[in-house]
């Protein structure tokens, strides 16, 4: 694919006229997705797609266009040429743009992640085998995955990585499982069988009588899996730029009236460390890492090249939703093995689901518990709970009523896959909550 | 090209129990004018076809964008491949499973009628509208965008069936948002994400008065602003068809899919607190409720002719006078659970094998006119414009919030309030259904943006809905 992508960028710098800039950008990937259910498979799919967007840039001008292609280097050099002569067609129906901005630059990078991935027979084998006797469900989704960007002015970067996520859970019954994953690059059999038997142990947990909670305050313990989606809130929005100067960002108070989180709190775009690619559409590359809250004081903003431009201050490489793609948690000074006896008596929150805002000017989010979460008196775990609503702000879920983070973090992969598989991930520790707001 | 197509794909289509091929072939056009600046334009081609193949009780597919013989009989090879793999240890013996033959044709609403526009056309209808937003210094942002999409499917088995749509997707959107001392307010023509789409030309854009929406938009943001918090307490809501589409979508759509009920989903978007031994005798709502799956109208968001496993669309009603009748599902989960349902087995594009969606999904009217509903009500809120949503795995305890309110005292419209919210639980809510709207309340709606599935699919969904009174909801606003 590497070869294919560069064959194609140079055939797209043969094409170029005089005050044009062409722009290349790839999103492929080759994957395997295996859905099980009950133990059994649901569906198994194979899926080859490659895409390409073309940008023409003339006479301060921009336009896109993003189309399927075969993989056939002869057939896909007509279709980008027949495309690029539409969009000549088109450019001057397309108004000037005062905020266009793209590298000019003619670096290369190339990141070519090695993987061992197992076929799709292995995994079938393994994870039926597992899963006799249990009620698994889970998708199992590997294969390479690919990101290029080129321009006309000599640019390249090139992003593979060849990895795999099999996320799943065992179901004790109607709503009581609990959830697991394994990803990575290289399959082992028996890193797999351990992460099974692990479920397994927990599974025998849910066994007891549910516990059904008042509405109330109760103290909590919130594990990685259950941090990333109080994160993903605070990243919708929350710390691009744009967000930040049209006042739409979920964390407005604190760039507008110096509210502060708990100064345990250290957020940051850690590319360095994190799966995605280190460039974007525009070319710009990213720098190892950005801070976006430093010790609970909002700081440097994501910035497209679009927002660098319109509000006048340097891109750091942000994607045009200026999300982050690798975010970063630090860790804090309880040991996850204290974590329950710190906690006392409380909940221990595994999961958590579909959360939103219920008042996004005051970082107020409501969500739901979710799969494993647990009822612990005296340090220990007492029975399994029926699925809650917390509603609370961000300012005292990370802010007052934070009271300790684990030293130990997660690397969480992303397993989304809207249209292709995603490359983000977000590294957290657990967090300890004096105070969780359930309110249904 | 079609029929170029079906010819290379039959004469590659193994000797098995059964093969099929779908084909989509979507372009797409997103203009956007933010601030009164013409932000470039988004074009898309997306072509592509998948590939399914069942034998021997296995269940393959494959995608690719190489529609050329030998790509063609690549993807075969992998689908039949899994098929293989998967023979005696999948959810149910797929061979034993009679998948539809379908034939025909499903056209364009209205092709000929349907109006268009050149780009420069569109940006300036856009732009115009933008500029009306500009009414204060505390509206801070401001957007107008239109969105087209065609899309041309064809679905062939390998012994003959052919069936071929073309669909015309319009999505405008107008937004405005205001801020004032820590507090942001944005306010939207029926919804952040989108609940004015249809199927159609740029008729829908006067259908659902995008001319004037940018001034509209501007003075709700400042009203907002300027507004209370909604109170809190138990009392009645109104809920107009901007937020009965999200109400419908969470809590009555989702819980009804199949596919969920089977279990296929509990590992990402969840199960169901639906059961199959409920279908026929629950109550899922009061008398005054009939809802229907209704691909029938034309310029509804999801209609269509067939399914992505070749059922022809048929209406049915899921619930009627508030009795569960029949659930989402199509060809593959009906066999599964020995239930019939509704051609709902959907895919978002050529690279997703499908699964049970909702499409159009409708509250059908009732008798109540808006005022005598308001009349009605002696402490209330009518709530207008979903902003927020969240719901359990089961679909049963939800919370949701709309972009404005306005508090129904003594039968009468009072005070506008910001941030109203309301949370309750859907097995026991659509039970409170105290009043449905007439014909003159009710508004045809939907979302570009259902997602569901592993691998994860975005799909569109239709819902008409007129407004409907609920009575002794948990309400409550903003953060104090």
């Amino acid at each position: 694919m590497r070869d294919y992508f560069h064959d194609l960028a140079r055939h797209v710098d043969t094409l170029a006229q005089t005050g044009e800039v062409i722009l290349s950008w790839l999103v492929a990937e080759e994957s395997d997705f295996i859905r099980f259910n009950r133990s059994a498979v649901r569906q198994a799919t194979a899926v080859r797609q490659i895409h390409w967007t073309l940008t023409l840039i003339a006479r301060n001008r921009r336009f896109d266009t993003r189309v399927s292609l075969a993989g056939n280097l002869a057939a896909d050099r007509a279709v980008l040429g027949a495309l690029l002569h539409e969009l000549r067609q088109g450019i001057d129906d397309v108004p000037e743009d005062p905020f266009l901005l793209y590298d000019t630059g003619a670096a290369t990078t190339a990141h070519d992640g090695a993987g061992a991935l197992p076929d799709a027979a292995l995994v079938l084998d393994e994870v039926l085998g597992a899963a006799k006797g249990l009620d698994l469900v889970g998708l199992y989704a590997g294969g390479p995955i690919y990101r290029g960007h080129a321009s006309t002015l000599g640019a390249r970067h090139w992003h593979a990585v060849r990895n795999f996520d099999f996320s799943w859970c065992l179901y004790h019954d109607r709503d009581k499982a609990v959830k697991s994953s394994y990803a990575g690059s290289t399959w082992e059999g028996r890193e797999f069988a351990s992460r099974m038997q692990f479920a397994r142990e927990q599974l025998a947990l849910l066994g007891e009588t549910p516990r059904t909670l008042a509405p109330g305050g109760y103290r909590a313990y919130i594990a990685p899996a259950a941090m990333t989606e109080i994160l993903g809130m605070l990243s919708w929005a929350g710390f691009g730029l744009k967000s930040r100067r049209t006042k739409q960002s979920g964390l407005i108070r604190m760039a507008e009236q110096d509210a502060r989180l708990s100064p345990l709190v250290t957020l940051t775009e850690n590319t360095r460390e994190g799966v995605a690619c280190g460039f974007q559409g525009e070319g710009f590359t990213r720098p190892p890492s950005v801070s976006l809250i430093e010790r609970g004081v909002l700081a440097a903003p994501l910035v497209s090249p679009r927002s660098a431009r319109e509000y006048d201050v340097p891109t750091n490489g942000a994607n045009g939703d200026e999300t982050p793609e690798s975010l970063d948690l630090g860790s804090g000074s309880l040991a996850r093995e204290d974590a329950l006896k710190a906690l006392g008596t409380g909940l221990y929150i595994g999961n958590l689901w579909y959360l939103n805002f219920s008042d996004r000017s005051a970082c107020r989010v409501t969500g739901m518990t979710r799969f494993a979460s647990f009822w612990v008196e005296g340090g220990k775990i007492r029975a399994p709970l029926n699925v809650m609503r917390f509603d609370d702000t961000a300012y005292r879920l990370l802010g007052e009523n934070l009271e300790s983070l684990t030293c130990e973090r997660d690397l969480i992969v992303d397993d989304n896959s809207y249209g292709e598989r995603s490359t983000d991930s977000m590294r957290t520790p657990g967090a300890l909550l004096k105070e969780l707001a359930l309110t249904l | 090209m079609l029929a170029t197509l079906a010819r290379d794909f039959r004469a590659a289509a193994p000797a098995v129990d059964f093969c099929a091929l779908r084909y989509v072939d979507e372009e797409s056009e997103r203009l956007t004018v933010r601030q009164d600046v013409a932000e470039p334009p988004q074009l898309s081609r997306d072509r592509g076809a998948m590939v399914t193949v069942i034998d021997k009780g296995g269940l393959g597919y494959a995608a690719t964008s190489d529609l050329s013989p030998a790509g063609l009989k690549d993807a075969l090879a992998r689908a039949q491949r899994f098929a293989q793999l998967t023979g005696g240890r999948s959810v149910v013996d797929y061979s034993t499973i009679a998948m539809p033959r379908p034939e025909g044709v499903y056209g364009p609403r209205a092709a000929a009628g349907a109006r268009s526009a050149s780009r420069r056309e569109k940006y300036d209808l856009l732009a115009a509208e933008t500029r009306a937003c500009r009414i204060d210094d505390r509206i801070v942002d401001w957007e107008a965008s239109l969105w087209t999409t065609t899309s041309r499917q064809a679905y062939f088995t390998a012994d003959g069936a052919t069936v071929e749509q073309e669909f015309h997707y319009v999505v405008p959107n107008m937004s405005a948002t205001a801020y004032h001392d820590g507090e942001t307010q944005t306010r939207t023509h029926a919804g952040r994400y989108n609940g004015f789409c249809r199927q159609g030309g740029l008729e829908i854009l006067d259908e659902f008065g995008f001319k004037g929406s940018g001034r509209t938009v501007a003075e709700g943001a400042l009203e907002l602003l300027a507004a209370p918090n909604c109170p809190s307490g138990k009392m009645d809501v109104l809920l107009m068809p901007d937020q009965m589409m999200l109400q419908i979508h969470e809590s009555i759509g989702h819980p009804l899919e199949l596919d969920r009920i089977l279990g296929d989903e509990r590992n990402f978007a969840g199960t169901s607190f639906v059961t199959l031994d409920m279908f026929g005798a629950y109550r899922y709502g009061s008398e005054l409720l009939d809802v229907s799956y209704d691909p029938t109208r034309p310029e509804q968001f999801a209609s269509y002719g067939w399914d992505d496993d070749g059922l022809v669309a048929e209406k049915q009603y899921l619930i009627r006078k508030g009795i569960l009748e029949r659930p989402m599902g199509g060809a593959i989960s009906q066999a599964r659970a020995g239930m019939a349902g509704v051609a709902s087995t959907r895919a978002c594009s050529w690279n997703r094998a499908p699964i049970d969606r909702m499409a159009n999904l409708n509250v059908e009217a009732g008798s109540s006119s808006l005022d005598a509903m308001i009349a009605s009500i002696d402490l209330g809120v009518m709530m207008r414009t979903n902003t927020s949503w969240s719901i359990d795995d089961s679909r049963n305890k939800f919370q949701f919030g709309c972009e404005w309110g306005r508090m129904i005292r003594n039968g009468r419209l009072a005070e506008v309030v910001k941030n109203p919210n309301y949370r309750g639980v859907s097995a026991t809510f659509w039970r409170s259904l105290a009043a449905v709207g007439d014909a003159s309340t009710f508004e045809v709606m939907g979302t570009p943006y259902c997602g569901k599935g592993e691998p994860s699919q975005v799909v569109r969904c239709g819902h008409a809905s007129p407004a409907c009174r609920f009575t002794g909801v948990d309400v409550f606003g903003g953060a104090a």
